[in-house]
């Protein structure tokens, strides 16, 4: 099953939902819709399952419009955000809803409808709940019981908005592992929309990341997280590090500082944004030549790893890095201390002459060259 | 600390003291204006004996005004039931224009006066109406007979409903309705199987207070009915009938037969609010 | 392509809209029409007649007076019944709704019978020189008895919603128990009592079955509005009785306008 979002768009009374949104998803993919609220995953997700439609754009399925096809003869799997189970059926009940529902000819028989209800509870481990209600139970087991119920009717594509979303956090990570497993066995198409980024690079195959009703990036989590497309992507994603900069006759110009890099030749002059994330800062006790000077202002340990802010003169900023906690202590990193600071490399965006907002055309990342005796340890 | 004992231990007592004359004064009026009265139908009712009140109850024109209400009842009720489904799924499941009004024109017969609700319905119908000259044409008699009855006893029952499920409905939200449209469920079946369970209680509740308007009206009742004994009577209009005719004991036998209905609904109503107060829930204000 | 996911839009929409035409928007016509048709001057001479004009005053006057009342009474059986607990709370909770379920017809009756001179209460207040029955106090006593549930369950629910912690603060920044209530929960409950206060307000100048038994209908005396237009619909004199109508659907817009901005008013402090 292949599914293609052609230029989607929804606008509600006065906010852009939906603007021009694009994407293809491979059968058997795992993909997670990651963004804050109001970007617009949500409504995505409901336009998939049919929940709502777009002022413009199309939604093809192996060739066919689905936008033509009414929810409820789409025979997608959908969990919502608050399970939405039916609070006076059982869970058997609430789990052969799907298949009772269906027209005469195509509803299997009462011991088939029990049969594949049984094996399904099984499946998702409810074996012995079957005839309690959704108030008796957990909020993991009510999750897995809309899980079984979207199910029950075999869809190709299953949807879950924010599926872990009302858990406890120990409940989460056991419950998306075990989906991680359930999607695989059952060579499902999953989407799932969640705003919680180590959720969605921790479960999915690929990870589109959305802002105001668009799409900043689609790619694996790797991708994501290395090599981000867009400043939201970085401030969204991770922890980084932003810097005003100025790119003036090839080189780079952070506060005191100029570096050299051959990905800067061919931008022309003119004033960028830079991004760099806390462990891609290097750290050298030792003055050198090359790299802000810092004053290390306090260092937070946080299981293995330490937290460092260090306030540079040079860039009028405080900057935060971050390395090993057992590193940290081996170097005896105190408050106070002089450093100086190496970004390892940067990911630079020119800003529009004109708009003044960066160019992600013009995206750069930049290795700053620092001479073979300045190079700071690090790690 | 020990002589501040005493003092604190006479603040609690006069705390105590204004509790208990809050709760008396409380009571005191409850039993006045709404006890007494209630005590007073069935007193009076029996005041002449049982006898008397027997022979009253089952006197002709107080079985046909018995079956005149019940008709009535019947016919307005389910078709009130009906509309206020309607209006709730329509007002509660989708976004249209002009929602808010239509919300003021469904509470409207809550505020208009019971006189003048009958009004309309002989302006519009009767010999002088609007489709007065057409009726009389082709003799068809509305006002002043049990159509008129019906009508008006519709138009001052019409919210009952509607006011119950909009608030709850609302509450509840259309997540299980679209669930189950995802699953495939048909517009009946998503009806029938989710939403009329999750409002059972609520619809009851609508319902019951529907039941008890529809058979004690009187003012708007009273405008279209002609008063014609036997055949356009209701039992609250009997009451008034034999109390002019100074047959104290016999309306108060026949009030007491409204009064129970009273009692009846009023202990149904607590009860459903006592067993199934959640599902009732999202009821703020239960002003009518 | 803006649809709609749940189906019966349509016809559920349809069905309410011809619903409400039919019963109550074409009838209401009728009236304004009849109404229109008088013309303004003519509607002016009918509704300032002596008649008509005693009963609007006492219509009015009577209900302002029974929910000031109301409004006080109903302040107090609130307070008692969500603050305080004593045997048979519930009964007396559940006794409050009785004027909204007893058919009026069968609550005028009782009440006449109550105060008429040898009733219960008529004979303990005729040594005094207080008639009540079929005379305008007697409609103010009907009155008080149809609107006495609105304020009540107006305040309900809000007091119950009140936290007990605004109080505490109160108490903990030196407040006495009534400088806690006339400054802190006071404010919070008078949009509810308000709202309450305007609902039995417009009960009351409606009210017709509890009001004519006790009111005795003395023209110019006893004789309430409603009244007034049945009185007219008897002698066949429709267009008067429209004029009237049309006062009173007026009044009750009016009062209904009220009711939805005090309603509005008292959702302030309800995002919390």
């Amino acid at each position: 099953m292949t599914l293609a979002i052609n230029r989607l768009s929804r606008r509600f009374a006065d906010f852009r939902a939906l603007d021009d949104v694009s994407l293809s998803i491979a059968p058997g993919e795992f993909i997670a819709l990651l963004g804050p609220s109001g970007s617009g995953k949500t409504t995505l997700l409901r336009i998939l399952a049919g929940l709502d439609f777009p002022d413009a754009g199309a939604l093809d399925q192996d060739g066919r419009d689905l936008l033509r096809v009414s929810a409820r003869d789409r025979g997608v799997g959908l969990v919502f955000q608050h399970y939405a189970l039916f609070r006076h059926m059982t869970v058997f009940e609430n789990v052969a809803f799907g298949l009772r529902v269906r027209k005469r000819a195509r509803r299997p028989s009462k011991a088939e409808i029990a049969d594949r209800v049984d094996k399904l509870l099984k499946r998702v481990q409810l074996d012995g709940m079957a005839q309690r209600y959704p108030s008796q139970l957990s909020g993991g087991q009510r999750q897995r019981v809309a899980l079984a119920r979207a199910l029950a009717i075999e869809p190709e594509l299953l949807l879950l908005d924010e599926p872990f979303g009302a858990l406890d956090a120990q409940v989460r990570v056991a419950l998306r592992r075990w989906l991680r497993h359930l999607h695989e066995e059952m060579g499902l198409t999953t989407v799932f929309v969640t705003h919680d980024q180590e959720e969605a690079l921790e479960l999915a195959d690929r990870v589109v990341v959305m802002n105001r009703g668009r799409i900043e990036q689609v790619g694996t989590p790797d991708e994501i997280y290395q090599q981000p497309a867009t400043p939201f992507v970085f401030e969204f994603i991770g922890k980084s590090n932003k810097v005003p900069v100025r790119i003036h006759g090839g080189r780079l110009q952070a506060g005191d500082q100029r570096f050299e890099a051959d990905a800067l030749e061919g931008l022309a002059d003119g004033s960028a944004v830079a991004y760099v994330r806390p462990e891609h800062l290097a750290l050298s006790t030792t003055p050198l030549e090359n790299g802000w000077k810092a004053t290390l202002r306090h260092v937070y340990l946080s299981g293995s790893v330490a937290h460092l802010e260090l306030e540079v003169p040079g860039l009028g900023q405080t900057l935060e890095a971050e390395l090993g906690g057992e590193e940290a202590q081996r170097r005896s990193l105190q408050s106070g201390m002089h450093v100086t600071v190496q970004p390892r490399h940067l990911t630079v965006f020119p800003l529009d002459g004109k708009s003044g907002e960066p160019d992600l055309a013009r995206r750069r990342v930049v290795h700053p060259r620092y001479g073979q005796a300045a190079l700071a340890r690090w790690r | 600390m020990e002589a501040a004992l005493p003092l604190q231990r006479s603040r609690f007592t006069a705390r105590r003291l204004v509790h208990a004359l809050l709760i008396l004064a409380a009571l005191a009026f409850l039993a006045v204006f709404l006890l007494l009265p209630l005590a007073a139908v069935f007193v009076e009712a029996l005041r002449k004996g049982l006898g008397t009140y027997v022979a009253a109850v089952v006197h002709p024109e107080a079985i046909a005004a018995i079956k005149l209400t019940l008709l009535v009842a019947a016919i307005a009720v389910p078709l009130n039931t009906v509309f206020g489904v309607a209006a709730a799924w329509a007002m509660t499941r989708f976004d249209f224009r002009g929602k808010a009004v239509l919300g003021a024109i469904i509470d409207l017969p809550f505020s208009v006066s019971p006189v003048v609700s009958g009004l309309i319905y002989v302006l519009l119908f009767g010999a002088q109406g609007w489709f007065g000259p057409w009726l009389q044409e082709h003799d068809i008699k509305l006002i002043f007979a049990v159509p008129g009855l019906v009508l008006a006893t519709i138009f001052v029952t019409l919210p009952f409903v509607a006011r119950e499920l909009i608030p709850l409905m609302q509450s509840q939200g259309s997540d299980e309705e679209e669930a189950a449209r995802v699953l495939g469920a048909s517009g009946w079946q998503i009806f029938f199987r989710v939403t009329l369970p999750n409002i059972r209680w609520a619809l009851l509740y609508g319902v019951l207070l529907c039941n008890a308007r529809a058979m004690g009206e009187f003012g708007a009742v009273s405008v279209v009915s002609g008063h014609i004994r036997g055949l356009t009577n209701t039992l609250p209009l009997h009451v008034e009938i034999l109390y002019n005719d100074y047959n104290y004991a016999g309306a108060f036998a026949v009030a007491s037969l409204l009064a129970f209905l009273a009692l009846v609904t009023l202990g149904l109503k607590t009860f459903l609010e006592w067993r199934y107060g959640t599902e009732l829930a999202a009821r703020a204000g239960r002003g009518h | 392509m803006a649809r709609r996911v749940l189906p019966g839009f349509g016809l559920s929409l349809g069905f309410v809209l011809t619903w409400l035409g039919l019963i109550v928007l074409l009838p209401l016509a009728a009236l304004a029409l009849k109404a229109s048709g008088i013309g303004f001057g003519g509607l002016w001479t009918m509704v300032t007649t002596p008649a008509v004009l005693a009963a609007l005053k006492l219509s009015f006057g009577a209900a302002v007076l029974s929910a000031v009342i109301n409004a006080i009474a109903g302040l107090l059986v609130a307070w008692v019944l969500v603050r305080y607990s004593f045997p048979g709370r519930r009964f007396f909770d559940a006794l409050v709704d009785l004027p909204f379920a007893l058919p009026t017809a069968v609550a005028g009756i009782a009440l006449t019978a109550l105060y008429a001179p040898k009733g219960w209460i008529g004979a303990l207040l005729a040594p005094l020189g207080i008639k009540v029955a079929f005379t305008p106090l007697g409609v103010l006593i009907a009155m008080v008895f149809v609107g006495f549930p609105f304020v009540v369950r107006t305040l309900q629910p809000v007091l119950e919603s009140l936290d007990r912690d605004i109080e505490e603060a109160a108490t903990s920044l030196g407040a006495s128990r009534w400088q806690t209530f006339t400054r802190v929960l006071f404010p919070l409950l008078l949009p509810a009592l308000l709202t309450g206060f305007a609902l039995a307000l417009a009960r009351a100048v409606g009210e017709y079955g509890s009001v004519i038994f006790i009111a005795g209908n003395i023209p110019m005396k006893s004789e309430i509005l409603p009244l007034v237009i049945v009185k007219q619909l008897e002698q066949f004199k429709y267009a008067d009785a429209a004029a009237v109508g049309i006062v009173m659907l007026a009044l009750s817009f009016l009062l209904l306008l009220a009711i939805s901005l005090l309603q509005r008013w008292s959702r302030r402090w309800a995002e919390r």
